[in-house]
């Protein structure tokens, strides 16, 4: 039954999507998370996540413990930060941000004591026994985001399984990115950690039962996996095929479940939740031990590093003394990556601090890279087939390119996740991602402009109409004294005539 | 950056100051699979090559220099077009050499060689670079050019000779192929001959049932083995066919055009055979005359020219293939491979129009699937 | 000939009472386009483009008197979006777009006249007598009403600064 369920699926979906990239993760994921001395120096932004930006409630000057909070959240999609390691507070302003544009981002410079010293920290005891509200109160205390790149606020998001009653709480330990493997290596050295979180989290959501799912070229994380869940009720680990982009929400919901998310819907509206692992040992930490999230293991990787590896590494480093303490670079990088090379950022600069939502660092040569002068479209196809949500790459560069931006969103421009899958294929190195990033922001540049329209006209509306009102009861105003005076005179006139004739008629 | 940059004072605190050359804004990915247009089109050489060197071998000398002069040709024009637009040079690409290449292969091998340099002359600025160059033309150039002397020139377009491999006693030598190159052939009628789909043409048009006209016509009217008259490219059926499964099995081509094609000629030559044997060919003759395995691999699978989708190929490659048994059998010109594959051409835009596939999560109107409830109540 | 005559005379009976019927059942008040071009324009009357406000310009766009390009507040996006309902074709590259700007105070020049602050059509201009005035950025549509109102020339308008949130990715080059 299994194999014809497999190929009717199959012979729905049509052609296997997605690519298969070099993996390139060996021999960094042979070698065992090393962690990081404290830096000098850390740069912890304000913003690391999706939502408002977190307001600092430190000052210059003042010193701080490890794990203590230095901005809180604002607003309901927002998350707080904490200072990584325990110090002083020794400036409150831009710094370049981790972030292609090069931009300033707002952040708080901490002076490490090199003492290292932890706030007292608070567990929850006994959590499985604890309001489900407890939990995501502790997670969004610790400023838990989603650590596989996303950064959406998990709090929120166990929030929203909960209200949404989901039946399926989803692990995504894929990691298909190539070069990329701290999740696996997270999985193979802390899978008790995992398995942990994975069962917080599903206490927090109501979920019935958990899936884990793992590609099948992890074959060490799970066995390791398989062991940390064996014993534990409706924890069950799948392995998945491994293609990229496997770990993308919804190639994973369909893949394990079988269920297609809507479009413009969320996984919750299917009972589904989709956690990442690292998130879940972040959730393990925060309410087991009370440890808000200061540092996360983070992938080194390139043919330029000396000594690729995985590292557990306090959010806010400077990337250049992250590289420098794994040995430092053989040659300069063609490209800084952080994230994975499918879809990571590439950095303005090394001297960026490394944020939550980094899952590595990648110094790639240029070989690696692989960057081909952009030439013409011969319509081979190829995106079409790799494009795993069925949109055709092609036909939207085309509209974009001719300035047809309309056109794009008519084929699907707003599915697009980005996942590079049509570009890595084109055999004409057309920055196909490039321009579908383009034409969402300029599409969004604009809405943002129709809507500043929008408020502005009301605005005006209110003027105009505020302006004839007082114009209308100055009017009124005048006409009025207008009347008053003339009664005015009319009352006056009258008294005074019985006046006048009283002195005229009076004895002289 | 030195590691402990901080000096005790408060003068230097200043932040990461923003970098001062910044690395171009660039988009991920950071990592290419490592094709190229230069190698698509180097791989479908190669799969031309077996079927090539077999019809250069049949048809001798004259064959040979149309096949240089149909890609010089090409390349000269491609040359001078790209200097005239002011574009950068891209003969690198070998996609003008590829349209010389199949050009060549759909000529009768004895053709003068102001035929090969026109056909190119064609199939690359009206066929290719009035439209804006690779990429942006609507038909096939190498079938635009077949197509326009085909209708200009029916005669030397339709003179095809009887095989006379190099280095045989009859075959013309080097010298003798410059003449026939520059004057063109003046045919005896010892070489003189017709090709199968010709020859079933003029016969059944006079009236004579096709066993008597196949039994009547040249002895080398049909041979598996392609020892027969015909165009380059359509003697070495078979090996073509090793080609064209070459390019399927590394994924250069998907499955759907050719077997489309196939189908299309096949099952109506299938069906009129069992019907009515003295007027329509049977369907193995149909695949293995012509260019019906040349098109079916090579030509309409054009990605340019050709929808983009599955479901759109398996459209365009069976109108196709329909259209071709239907110029063959009813129209009048012997084979119809080079108009059907325009007429489908031009139908390439309104096939992807209507083919698009369907978007994750979306119904095939584009509207958003219904949420589906996930149902575990039964237990993992 | 007679039959001719007939048919042709019924013809034209039966065609002018169907189009005298169908003017009169799908008659409009007033052309619809101006109002709805009207509605996507920034509304401010700021007066910029040369017409009186912006249900003139409106009403110049539809009549082909102006271009859709010539709300410098607008900008590409409304450009394009008018451009889109008329289905008129439209060359972007004219367009003087320097994206979004926004009207700031030179805070060492304002002498706190409050000229700019009635100026406004979008009360966008904070500030008291003789006090430094001030912008609020989600009210100003860089509309530039207040600039020549001002007597020391302490308003500019100043492109929206590029942050992370609102950067945009550059369009590659290739074609």
């Amino acid at each position: 039954m299994g194999i014809f369920d497999k190929i009717f699926r199959q012979l729905g979906r049509g052609e296997p999507w997605g690519v298969h990239p070099d993996e390139h993760k060996r021999p960094a994921s042979e070698a065992p998370i090393r962690t990081l001395p404290v830096p000098p120096l850390l740069y912890i932004p304000f913003s690391q996540h999706v939502g408002a930006a977190a307001e600092p409630i430190v000052h210059v000057g003042q010193k701080v413990l490890k794990g203590e909070c230095l901005a809180v959240a604002k607003g309901t999609i927002s998350a707080p930060v904490h200072a990584s390691t325990s110090g002083e507070i020794i400036a409150i302003g831009p710094i370049t941000a981790p972030h292609p544009s090069g931009l300033e981002i707002m952040a708080i410079t901490l002076r490490s004591d090199m003492e290292d010293r932890w706030l007292p920290l608070e567990a929850i005891v006994d959590p499985l026994a604890a309001a489900p509200e407890v939990l995501a109160r502790q997670v969004a205390d610790a400023g838990i985001v989603g650590l596989g790149g996303a950064t959406f606020p998990a709090s929120v998001k166990l929030g929203l399984g909960r209200r949404s009653g989901i039946k399926t709480l989803i692990l995504n330990g894929s990691e298909c990115e190539p070069y990329l493997s701290c999740d696996d290596r997270l999985m193979r050295e802390r899978a008790d950690g995992v398995i942990r979180g994975a069962v917080l989290m599903r206490h927090a959501t109501g979920a019935r039962e958990v899936r884990i799912g793992i590609e099948d070229n992890k074959p060490e994380a799970i066995v390791a996996m398989r062991a940390a869940a064996a014993g534990v009720a409706d924890v069950s680990i799948c392995v998945v095929p491994a293609r990229y982009p496997m770990g993308s929400d919804r190639q994973l919901i369909i893949e394990l479940t079988g269920i297609e998310v809507p479009a413009e819907a969320r996984a919750a509206d299917v009972g589904v939740l989709v956690h990442n692992v690292g998130t879940a040992h972040a959730i393990h930490q925060a309410i087991d031990l009370g440890r808000p999230l200061v540092s996360r293991v983070m992938t080194l990787n390139g043919a330029a590093l000396r000594q690729p590896g995985n590292y557990e590494v306090l959010i806010g480093t400077v990337v250049d003394d992250l590289i420098a303490f794994s040995g430092g670079m053989r040659n300069t990088p063609a490209r800084l990556v952080m994230g994975g090379p499918m879809m990571g950022q590439v950095l303005p600069s090394p001297l960026v601090p490394v944020v939550k939502g980094c899952s590595g660092i990648l110094a790639l040569s240029a070989e690696e890279v692989a960057q081909g002068e952009p030439g013409p479209c011969i319509r081979c196809g190829s995106c079409t087939k790799a494009c795993p949500v069925g949109l055709l790459p092609l036909e939207m560069n085309a509209r974009i390119a001719a300035g047809a931006l309309d056109g794009a969103v008519g084929l699907g421009l707003h599915d697009c996740i980005g996942c590079g899958c049509c570009a890595y294929v084109c055999p004409s190195h057309i920055p196909l991602v490039q321009a579908f990033n383009h034409a969402k922001g300029e599409l969004a540049a604009q809405a943002r402009i129709r809507q500043r329209n929008e408020a502005t006209r009301k605005l005006a509306q209110a003027r105009t109409e505020r302006l004839e009102r007082e114009a209308r009861e100055k009017a009124e105003a005048a006409a009025r004294r207008a009347a008053e005076r003339k009664a005015q005179k009319a009352r006056d006139a009258a008294s005074a005539a019985p006046e006048q004739a009283n002195s005229e008629g009076a004895p002289a | 950056m030195n590691l402990n940059p901080l000096p005790d004072g408060d003068a230097e605190l200043a932040p990461l100051a923003p970098a001062a050359t910044l690395v171009a804004v660039t988009a991920s990915p950071h990592a290419h699979g490592g094709g190229s247009v230069a190698r698509v089109m180097q791989r479908v050489m190669l799969a031309l090559t077996p079927a090539t060197l077999f019809g250069l071998w049949l048809f001798g000398w004259p064959a040979i220099n149309l096949f240089v002069l149909t890609i010089g040709g090409c390349l000269l024009a491609e040359r001078i077009c790209q200097r005239q637009m002011g574009h950068k040079s891209s003969l690198g690409d070998g996609s003008a050499v590829l349209t010389g290449w199949l050009l060549a292969l759909s000529l009768p091998p004895w053709a003068p060689g102001w035929i090969a340099v026109l056909g190119g002359f064609i199939a690359i600025v009206i066929g290719k670079q009035v439209f804006g160059g690779l990429g942006q033309n609507l038909f096939n150039p190498a079938m635009v050019a077949r197509v326009a002397l085909l209708v200009s020139f029916p005669v030397v377009m339709t003179q095809w000779v009887v095989p006379q491999p190099l280095f045989s006693t009859e075959a013309p030598g080097f010298i003798d192929s410059l003449r026939i190159t520059l004057q063109g052939p003046e045919l005896p009628d010892a070489i003189a001959s017709a090709s199968l789909l010709g020859h079933t043409k003029t016969e059944l048009s006079r009236g004579v049932e096709l066993t008597h006209a196949l039994a009547a016509g040249p002895a080398a009217l049909f041979d598996w083995a392609g020892l027969r008259s015909g165009s380059l490219g359509e003697t070495g059926a078979l090996l073509l066919l090793v080609g064209g499964l070459y390019l399927l099995a590394t994924g250069v081509i998907r499955w759907h055009i050719p077997a489309a094609v196939l189908a299309g000629i096949a099952l109506p030559a299938l069906i009129a055979h069992a019907a009515d044997p003295e007027r329509y060919l049977s369907a193995p003759q149909h695949l293995l005359s012509g260019a019906a395995i040349l098109g079916a691999f090579f030509i309409a699978t054009d990605y340019v020219t050709s929808p983009n989708t599955g479901r759109g190929q398996l459209i365009f490659g069976f109108g196709t293939g329909l259209i071709t048994w239907i110029i063959r059998s009813w129209g009048g010109y012997p084979e119809g491979m080079a108009f059907a594959v325009l007429l489908m051409n031009a139908m390439t835009p309104v096939i992807d129009r209507y083919c698009k596939p369907r978007i994750l999560g979306r119904q095939t109107n584009g509207q958003a699937l219904e949420p589906k409830l996930i149902d575990n109540t039964g237990g993992a | 000939m007679l039959i001719a005559v007939i048919s042709l005379t019924t013809l034209g009976v039966v065609l002018g009472t169907l189009l005298g019927l169908a003017s009169r059942h799908f008659r409009v008040e007033g052309n619809p386009v101006v109002a709805e071009v009207e509605s996507l324009m920034p509304g401010s009357n700021c007066g910029q483009c040369g017409f009186p406000g912006c249900a003139g310009a409106a009403a110049a766009i539809v009549n082909g008197n102006a271009q859709p390009t010539c709300c410098p507040p607008g900008g590409k996006a409304l450009a394009q979006a008018v451009a889109a309902r008329l289905g008129l074709s439209l060359d972007l590259s004219t367009v003087a777009d320097a994206g979004p700007q926004l009207a700031m105070v030179a805070e060492e020049i304002c002498i706190g006249c409050c000229r700019c602050i009635k100026s406004c059509p979008s009360d966008a201009i904070l500030g008291g007598a003789k006090q430094i005035h001030n912008v609020l950025r989600e009210a100003c549509n860089g509309c530039a009403s207040c600039i020549e109102r001002c007597p020391t020339g302490a308003i500019g308008l100043k492109p929206v600064p590029v942050t992370l949130q609102n950067w945009v990715w550059p369009n590659p080059t290739s074609a």
